[in-house]
């Protein structure tokens, strides 16, 4: 679990987020949601630590984050496993050595666990014997497996998601919303999505936070996005003819 | 001023929270192999010609008969040692060092993998820059020496193909009234500027922002600032250290 309170950032003057406050739960897939530009990226790197908030705190289960000294911070950093929106891969390194990395660097384990531990995750994301490959050989979808599959070597409690669907035709997309759909109930660990995809938003929504102009909105789950009756949130979510097609149906 | 500040945070950043030796030693070894032994062609190349070259030079300079041939080699002995191997070369090392460990690191900014390494707790400024500082002032100052070496011996053979200078009054004027301070000093410069272009060239890599054009920008900065410092560097290693 992830509790968030009043966090607010401002670059040159501008303030991006506004006092936003939520809780995101465990075993469930958290979505930040809203239009481009609203924060929603910027929210994430808030709770990750990327970014310092102007004021409010950020608290992982009881420990709190923002204020933590570096050993503390470091300790739940090491708890947190991310998927970049580019996958964020190492260039220079093979699949196996991108997702053996968080385990090189920060474990003890002999080099047979670690190959073992890679293989489970790599099978895990369904790119067993992809192992030798480089990030410059492998799809954009396969990227974001990988960096999936480095997320979770770790054993992660946290996991963050910035923008996984983005450039990836529907069907990897949905692939890779399945993925970290299961992942999260299987491991029952605490996910942030951050997107603007309404696909992801309708098949992975557990718990939704909707975000506009640095404010949050709305909140709720995808079984309740049809009747917000909050304006914003209905421009934002039915402003393709497929989810106003949708919704007359829902409400015929 | 502001940015003076910045590059000594930086600086300081990288002796915190750090990893394991291990992990050092491996990440070192392997900035000691990109940047020393990818650079010892281009090294060799232009320390090779650059003897070759003085050589020619000060003798077409030296026309009094009152002037002994030996001092050919002199010049280029002195020459050599106190400011072509060390700060020429440095030159070169920012322009080829340099703009690939800024350009390097400003990728890794851009393409967010510095930020997956800060979010798994580890230390970024550490973990890619100390390795870097530390392969440099390893290997800058052995490339030093073998250019110090290949220029005398660059000087030597172009002195014997042309015969504006004997083997043997070259070898002499070598030897001739040798101060081996000058080795010395020399080595302290090469460790002075091996640090200022890995330290700039990773600072300026390491605050890129934006896209492929601004570590391109972040590139040509880090040779220009890198330069400028060796320069500076120079100047006043020379007033502090040979008055």
């Amino acid at each position: 679990m992830i509790r968030i309170e009043g966090i607010q950032k401002s670059f040159q003057g501008k303030a991006i987020l506004k006092g936003i406050s939520f809780v995101f739960e465990q075993g469930k897939p958290n979505l930040i949601i809203g239009a481009s530009g609203t924060g929603k990226s910027v929210l994430l790197k808030c709770i990750v630590g990327l970014i310092p908030p102007d004021r409010g705190e950020v608290f992982y289960y009881d420990k709190e984050f923002t204020h933590a000294n570096r050993d503390t911070k470091t300790e739940i950093r090491r708890e947190i496993g991310m998927l970049f929106q580019g996958g964020a891969l190492f260039d220079s390194k093979t699949v196996e050595q991108n997702v053996m990395f968080p385990l090189d660097v920060l474990t003890k384990m002999s080099n047979s666990e670690k190959i073992d531990r890679v293989n489970f995750c790599l099978e895990r994301v369904g790119l067993a014997g992809q192992n030798n490959k480089m990030p410059s050989e492998i799809s954009g979808g396969m990227k974001k497996r990988v960096g999936i599959a480095r997320a979770i070597v770790n054993n992660s409690r946290f996991l963050f998601c910035d923008e996984p669907n983005s450039g990836l035709d529907p069907q990897t997309s949905i692939l890779i919303d399945d993925l970290i759909m299961e992942i999260t109930e299987e491991y029952n660990i605490t996910t942030l999505v951050v997107t603007h995809d309404m696909n992801s938003v309708l098949g992975i929504g557990e718990r939704i936070m909707f975000l506009y102009q640095g404010v949050k909105c709305w909140e709720g789950t995808k079984d309740e996005i049809m009747e917000t009756g909050v304006k914003e949130f209905d421009d934002f979510v039915f402003a393709n003819k497929v989810m106003q097609k949708l919704r007359n149906n829902s409400q015929s | 001023m502001e940015a003076l500040g910045k590059y000594f945070i930086f600086l300081g950043r990288l002796f915190i929270n750090r990893e394991t030796f291990g992990t050092y030693f491996r990440l070192v070894i392997d900035e000691c192999v990109a940047i020393g032994i990818n650079s010892i062609f281009l090294v060799s190349l232009v320390s090779f010609f650059m003897g070759a070259v003085t050589t020619i030079q000060t003798a077409y300079n030296l026309i009094s008969p009152l002037i002994p041939d030996y001092v050919i080699s002199l010049v280029v002995r002195d020459m050599t040692i106190l400011e072509l191997a060390p700060t020429i070369i440095g030159v070169i090392y920012a322009g080829k060092v340099g703009s690939s460990m800024a350009s390097g690191l400003g990728t890794m900014r851009i393409s967010e993998q510095i930020d997956a390494l800060e979010v798994m707790g580890i230390n970024s400024t550490s973990y890619l820059v100390l390795p870097k500082i530390l392969g440099s002032l390893l290997m800058y100052p052995l490339l030093v020496i073998l250019a110090g070496l290949l220029s005398i011996v660059g000087g030597y053979l172009a002195g014997e193909f042309t015969g504006v200078v004997t083997p043997t009054e070259y070898v002499y004027g070598i030897r001739f009234e040798f101060n081996e301070y000058m080795v010395t000093f020399a080595l302290i410069k090469s460790f002075v500027f091996a640090f200022l272009v890995a330290s700039i060239s990773s600072f300026k890599g390491y605050y890129t922002t934006g896209g492929a054009v601004e570590v391109g920008k972040a590139s040509t900065s880090a040779v220009t600032q890198s330069v400028i410092a060796i320069l500076t560097a120079d100047y006043l290693l020379a007033q502090l250290l040979l008055q």
